[in-house]
């Protein structure tokens, strides 16, 4: 489960030693923006310690990387490829090309660790207005690609527009994103909301992204992973519905019914594939119900 | 007639100061105070020695009494917290005789029995007519509440009042009544406002701290203790405060109405008495510009002295009532005991001030504080010093785990209240571990052989010795 993907800083020891405490499903440890070309050595050092040292115990591992045109990107995956995060998060990737360089590499250093092939999963950032454009080739690149992620902020300055609350500077953007990764199986995650103190403005940024279809969102702030959490968790009403479609299907095959309805509505594949979704949901939040027992 | 003397020298005199004496001060002006200084470089010029001088706390801004230590004027300190300036000198042992720490209320209480006896006390005073009715709540170093000053002004053989702001007798509205006080000195400036209260008091950003604040608040609301008639009482600190907007959010939210906030007053505590959550407030300190507005406008947030606040000389305190009190540590032990004197090189940098008298009076006292600080764990085998004794703790916050005080088999319901709430409760000797695994095993620290201070429990018996720093 990734609602909430939380970016911390690289070069921020007590948030660092922290991580996994902040609520967040996945946190990115950030290796990029967050960190100025004189702290890029000491940054990469204290990520790649505390992910030898420290637990994060039911928190899932991003790094975001420096980009491919950096001299840094080859240094970030040779520190921390060895102790096998769950993601790299390469930034501003704008074609598929990016993406098949970063897995390469990749590719090379899980052999020489002995991991598994594609072990190591991308999620690769798109900010740019040629990544949006090539969205679908870069979600189809390479079999690492689990998710698409959506950045805001260089996006806009690429497509020199002011980068808004209300957001429909990126409304293209987002919508495209979402078709790409839906298309190609894999999740995609909507740009953070920056104005960290606006909590009734994040709530409604996160529950637009919701209905167009991104899986999550991340975030640059703490105090906004509750709210995204819960916007993108199932209510229990869902949950209730969810359950209930299950086992109206279960006692159909039962009765070797081929067609069902539940509440005068047909349930059909895409319900039922809604419905374990939901459920799937609902076990990694709170470790699973009677019903699956 | 008039009290009015003409300068601290002439106070002095006519409160017939001697070599040997005990003198007070009180810390309103926290580390905006001129006060103490002021009068102890009078004290130095006239030759005085050998004095023991009994702050409720001494700040900072207080360094200059090191040299006075030096030079023999002050030898002696009583006061119920010290910060690190002074008591990394007291640490290296620069002061023959022990320093006397007590907690605010037993501070007063020890006045009021007799067994801390003050010879002179000086008061510095916001606002103060020429007989010395005098008050924090008015003039340009306002404070609020002056309530540590009470057993000074009540107990001491001689009261001198020092103020900036004279006026004319009557002062209406005043805290400390003409009748204890001997002299009144008029100077330019009793402190410096912007030490005196912070312009706003404001919650922490910090997200491990909020992480803090938000279970703290979670063990309040399943305790069972947040109900109508609810009392409570949080620091200024960052977490603590952070643990109020939480309460407060969850009492208006459940339209709970509460008794009375007490202890150090901030705007946090304020905009609860204003919208609801409190009947009162018992301020006995005000912490920022936005309480000392409060004290000096509604009746409902009264002024109370250190000894209503949490004396055991009383028949009764605040604190014994009290239902919730979050309280911050710099050590904590496997039997739950504070450290809130001595930072984790055995450096003194604080003092219990009200901790262990509100610890001692909650029925809920819950030290809140993160697993490690400044890279070393939270919780340690011994505290190296205890300040409050861990059987009044009942429970410790941390940002990965919470565990309750069930030695003597207390607290086992509320240990279950919280599990039930899916709280991650877990014991101290887990804390301690998740913190060594996080920050390694810290080496043991060498204390010398000296006894730089001593700490007394509110009930005046001795709690433990601090030792000089090798």
């Amino acid at each position: 489960m990734r609602r909430s993907m939380l970016f911390i800083p690289g070069n921020t020891p007590n948030l660092l030693m922290n991580g996994d405490v902040l609520g967040a499903d996945s946190i990115i440890l950030d290796l990029e923006d967050a960190v100025s070309p004189a702290e890029k050595d000491s940054a990469r050092i204290l990520v790649r310690n505390a992910l030898k040292s420290l637990h994060y115990k039911g928190c899932e591992i991003i790094i975001r990387i420096n980009p491919v045109e950096t001299d840094y990107w080859t240094h970030d995956l040779d520190e921390i490829i060895p102790l096998k995060p769950n993601m790299i998060m390469p930034p501003k990737v704008s074609c598929a090309q990016d993406v098949k360089t970063v897995s390469e590499y990749i590719a090379k250093l899980e052999e020489k660790c002995g991991f598994e092939k594609n072990t190591v999963k991308l999620i690769p950032l798109i900010e740019t207005a040629m990544g949006v454009e090539n969205a679908f080739q870069i979600a189809s690149a390479d079999e690492r690609v689990a998710a698409l992620f959506l950045g805001g902020e260089d996006l806009t300055a690429d497509l020199r527009c002011k980068r808004t609350k209300e957001g429909n500077e990126i409304f293209y953007a987002r919508t495209r994103l979402v078709c790409a990764a839906r298309a190609c199986g894999v999740d995609v995650y909507d740009t953070p909301f920056t104005d960290v103190d606006d909590i009734d403005g994040l709530y409604t940024d996160a529950q637009f992204a919701k209905s167009l279809g991104f899986s999550g969102k991340a975030s640059i702030s703490p105090r906004h992973v509750e709210g995204i959490n819960e916007v993108f968790s199932p209510t229990q009403a869902e949950i209730d519905y969810a359950h209930e479609v299950m086992e109206t299907i279960r006692i159909a095959k039962e009765q070797g019914k081929g067609v069902v309805s539940l509440r005068g509505k047909m349930i059909d594949a895409p319900i039922v594939e809604r419905a374990r979704q939901v459920i799937e949901m609902e076990k990694a939040m709170f470790g699973g119900t009677e019903d699956d027992e | 007639m008039s009290k009015l003397v003409a300068s601290i020298k002439e106070a002095i005199e006519q409160c017939g100061l001697k070599d040997g004496m005990t003198i007070s001060f009180h810390h309103h002006m926290r580390n905006g105070d001129y006060v103490l200084n002021m009068v102890l470089d009078q004290i130095a010029k006239m030759g005085f020695k050998n004095l023991t001088v009994n702050a409720s706390s001494i700040f900072d801004v207080h360094e200059p009494i090191i040299e006075h230590i030096k030079n023999g004027v002050v030898t002696g300190i009583e006061c119920n917290y010290m910060g690190a300036k002074v008591g990394k000198a007291i640490s290296e042992g620069i002061m023959d005789k022990p320093v006397v720490f007590r907690s605010h209320g037993g501070r007063a209480s020890d006045m009021e029995k007799g067994t801390s006896v003050i010879d002179i006390a000086f008061i510095a005073a916001p606002t103060s007519d020429d007989m010395g009715n005098c008050t924090g709540k008015v003039g340009k170093s306002a404070c609020g509440s002056i309530g540590y000053a009470f057993a000074d002004a009540m107990n001491a053989k001689k009261v001198v009042v020092i103020t900036d702001n004279l006026v004319e007798y009557p002062l209406v509205d005043f805290s400390i009544p003409e009748v204890y006080v001997d002299c009144v000195v008029a100077v330019d400036q009793i402190g410096d406002p912007a030490g005196i209260v912070s312009g706003t008091t404001k919650i922490t950003r910090d997200p491990v701290g909020l992480k803090m604040a938000s279970y703290a608040a979670k063990v309040i609301e399943a305790s069972g203790l947040l109900k109508d008639g609810f009392s409570f009482q949080t620091g200024a600190g960052g977490a603590t405060l952070a643990t109020a907007k939480y309460v407060k959010e969850m009492m208006l939210e459940k339209g709970i109405q509460g008794s009375y906030g007490m202890g150090g007053i901030t705007g946090y505590m304020v905009d609860m008495l204003q919208e609801g959550c409190f009947k009162a407030l018992l301020d006995v300190q005000c912490f920022d510009l936005k309480a000392v507005e409060s004290i000096r406008t509604n009746p409902k947030h009264m002024e109370v002295s250190a000894t209503q606040y949490a004396g055991v000389s009383g028949k009764s305190a605040g604190v014994d009532n009290l239902d919730v009190v979050l309280l911050g540590a710099t050590q904590v032990d496997l039997d739950f005991n504070v450290n809130v004197h001595t930072d984790s090189n055995g450096y003194i940098m604080g003092g219990s001030g009200g901790h262990c008298d509100t610890a001692a009076g909650a029925k809920l006292a819950i030290i809140i504080a993160p697993l490690t600080r400044a890279r070393l764990p939270l919780v340690v085998d011994r505290c190296l010093c205890i300040s409050t004794p861990g059987k009044t703790v009942d429970v410790v916050v941390t940002q990965r785990g919470i565990a309750v005080n069930t030695a003597g088999g207390k607290n086992q319901e509320l240990k279950q209240k919280l599990i039930d709430a899916k709280l991650p409760v877990v014991e101290i000797a887990d804390l301690k571990r998740m913190g060594e695994e996080l920050a390694g095993v810290p080496k043991p620290i060498k204390m010398g052989d000296k006894v730089v201070a001593k700490v007394i429990y509110r009930d005046g018996t001795l709690l433990d010795e601090i030792h000089s720093v090798k």
